[in-house]
């Protein structure tokens, strides 16, 4: 029997050469290059005299350290600075097939631009230095995150050295209640499976809830496969996928175009094909997610409440839980309904998409932040999402509302730029990490999705979204 | 890279799961554009009271005296005892490198992140995955005994305790050669470069709308 998977067809298309261990060399179509994990690559490069193998495959961008508060109009931060300079040198030198430089309309988040300006196109190798390359799985691609030596080795060579995974699917049966979201559906993936569930396996997420979501909610819920331990998530193409892509610039025109559909169509997994492990989630009984430690899998729902640390059999998860709870400032016990917020933050890889700030305004629409919360801020993920948030009157709703509307950027995701929480502050956030110090040292994070983060900043604490909707959503 | 043959060293544990790579070096430290310099600031929340950035003279700064890393016992350990799923989180490769430039050059756990695992090799550190049961019982022994040391000997994938209890490991024989000769991947990868272009040639023949524009031009 020769049933493949996705992840199988994809890897035999991108196959160069193999070991007899294994051990394989993997294609690369699309490179991905962002300041932070680039420089010392290409001083690599450089030391050795070595030129990149193919540029027309590299797109980049800067969006770690910039700056997201538009009256800021330069990198203050000399540090910071100085590694956008380095990427502009960079790409000035050696060359790429598009560059979305700091002031660009089109720069933003790597992972969102590159689906956006149709760099990533289904089928691809996607490669990045940078953990959460795994969202552009969302259309079929193997997308990898890499580090900063195999982005060197991918500038000079155009392959990844790389072992096969495992194949895993989880299935999303059922359809999704109303305001539950993609980022509760990954978010109660990660609490079944845990943080190291997926390590050593490609995650194929299948299912009629996932088929039910947008490109948009496919990209947040591969975004987060690495936070379930598997560097690879994907989904297999289907009409969406294909509509998604028409109009993208650097997507295929014309008869390219159909040639491209008839081999994009073959994209999914065979019938007959057999995963190692296969994990089945019922859509219905989804709630709103909320986390309440500082790893990923520490979540539970809205209705819940922050858990005893004694309620873990496990002696290394009862001591990972009490040091969560004494680190985010929670008593077991605790309604997560009751806990108050001091920011709120909607943007990231994860949640910064047009559909991601349509369902935040839809909650915020007429209604004002709580004057207990401090600051919340709204990042688009690109220039692009920027501009048509702003022509359906997205922005309005959030200034009125007493939000700030930033400029694209990662911000206070990971908080390399002025964006952070001081220490012992608490934050409901939609990017993906909640570890210690992620949003700034001391900082305390709890995930969820766009939705609840507006709810959040609206309340002051974290509450039910679904209490809030409009009846017709 | 450095080749790994035979290291005699003290261990130091780190007992905490889920160990991520904000936590070995936060990201403050990434806006360097260079790989060397990030030892003083490896794990810096945990060893230090104050706030690090970057360029700080970290001899200076107040250290916590709880950090397992600031005990006079463990100064000059070159292997550290690991919890399950170390180095998760971001693909930085900074945290090898901070590892690497602390002084680490081993690593013992029962498993690590992909990213990083893999990251690992590429700078020359070795991660060892060793059955839980086995890392719970060198945890207990490192605790107990100061001055606690093993010798891992990479050629015969074993690890040697002071009791000289030699426990193997597994490891992927093209890392292992690779550790052993100090190889850069590159060059490796580089001897096939025909290869990888015969490749190109038919993939781009088969799948002509990943090269649209760069026809075009
Ligand atoms: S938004 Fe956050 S997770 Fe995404 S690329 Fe930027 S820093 Fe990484």
């Amino acid at each position: 029997m020769n049933a493949k998977t996705l992840y199988d067809k994809l890897w035999d298309a991108h196959l160069v050469r193999q070991e007899p261990d294994g051990t394989a060399l993997i294609y690369i179509d699309r490179h991905l290059i962002h300041e932070v994990t680039s420089p010392q690559a290409f001083e690599g490069l450089r030391l050795a005299g070595r030129k990149p193998w193919r540029t027309g495959s590299i797109v980049a961008t800067a969006d770690h350290n910039v700056p997201t508060d538009p009256s800021e109009t330069e990198i203050r931060d000399p540090i910071s600075r100085e590694q956008v300079v380095t990427l502009d040198q960079n790409i000035r030198a050696f060359g790429a097939l598009r560059y979305f430089p700091f002031h660009d309309p089109r720069q933003g988040i790597v992972h969102v631009i590159g689906p956006e300006s149709g760099a990533t196109l289904p089928g691809m190798t996607v490669v990045c230095g940078d953990s959460h390359t795994s969202t552009h799985g969302a259309f079929a691609c193997l997308a990898h995150g890499i580090g900063t030596s195999e982005v060197e080795h991918v500038l000079a060579t155009q392959c990844l050295i790389q072992k096969k995974a495992k194949n895993m699917r989880v299935r999303v049966d059922g359809s999704l209640p109303p305001g539950v979201y993609a980022k509760d559906v990954i978010l109660a993936i990660i609490g079944r499976i845990g943080t190291a569930g997926g390590t050593g396996h490609a995650i194929e997420f299948a299912g009629e809830a996932i088929r039910s979501l947008s490109m948009e909610g496919r990209m947040t819920v591969c975004n987060m496969a690495i936070e379930a331990g598997a560097r690879v998530g994907m989904v297999a193409v289907d009409d969406k996928t294909l509509d998604y892509f028409r109009d993208k610039p650097l997507a295929p025109k014309g008869e390219l175009w159909e040639q491209a559909v008839d081999y994009w169509r073959t994209l999914v997994s065979d019938p007959e094909a057999r995963f190692d492990r296969e994990v089945v989630l019922d859509a219905a009984t989804l709630k709103p997610q909320v986390t309440w430690g500082t790893s990923p899998e520490m979540v539970t729902d809205i209705e819940g409440r922050v858990p005893d640390p004694a309620s873990f059999a496990d002696p290394v998860k009862r001591d990972a839980a009490e040091r969560a709870l004494a680190y985010m400032g929670l008593e077991p016990g605790t309604p997560i309904g009751e806990i108050r917020v001091d920011q709120v933050f909607i943007g990231s890889c994860t949640n910064s998409r047009i559909e991601d700030l349509r369902a935040a305004a839809a909650v915020v629409r007429g209604r004002k932040k709580a004057p207990n919360v401090k600051r919340v801020l709204v990042v688009p993920g690109s220039g692009l999402v920027k501009k048509q948030a702003e022509e359906e009157g997205l922005h309005r709703i959030f200034i009125e509302a007493g939000f700030e509307w930033r400029d694209p950027g990662c911000s206070m995701c990971l908080a390399m730029n002025a964006d952070r929480l001081e220490a012992g502050e608490r934050c409901a956030s939609t990017s993906n990490r909640n570890f210690e110090g992620r949003q700034g040292a001391g900082g305390r994070t709890h995930l969820v999705s766009p939705a609840m983060a507006a709810a959040a900043a609206i309340a002051g604490h974290f509450v039910d979204v679904r209490e809030l909707l409009p009846a017709s959503v | 890279m450095e080749k790994f043959i035979r290291l005699d060293a003290l261990v130091a544990p780190l007992d905490r799961a889920n160990v991520d790579t904000d936590a070995i070096i936060p990201k403050q430290f990434l806006k360097s554009i260079h790989r060397s310099g990030f030892g003083p600031y490896l794990f810096d929340a945990w060893r230090y009271l104050d706030r690090g950035e970057p360029g700080m003279d970290c001899s200076k700064r107040p250290k916590n005296p709880d950090f397992v890393l600031n005990q006079p016992r463990y100064q000059g350990a070159q292997i550290l005892l690991v919890r399950e799923n170390f180095g998760c989180g971001s693909s930085r490769e900074h945290a090898p490198w901070a590892l690497l430039d602390y002084g680490f050059r081993a690593l013992i756990g029962p498993s690590f992140a992909d990213i990083f695992y893999n990251n690992c090799f590429k700078n020359g550190l070795l991660p060892i995955v060793l059955p839980a049961e086995e890392v719970d019982r060198l945890f207990g022994e490192c605790e107990a005994a100061p001055g606690y040391r093993l010798a891992i000997d990479l050629p015969s994938q074993s690890i040697t305790t002071p009791e000289d209890r030699v426990i193997s490991f597994e490891i992927d024989s093209f890392r292992k050669e690779c550790l052993l000769n100090g190889w850069d991947d590159i060059g490796l990868t580089l001897r096939h470069a025909d290869e990888i272009r015969r490749f190109e040639e038919a993939y781009r023949a088969r799948h002509p709308y990943y090269f649209v524009e760069e026809s075009a031009a």
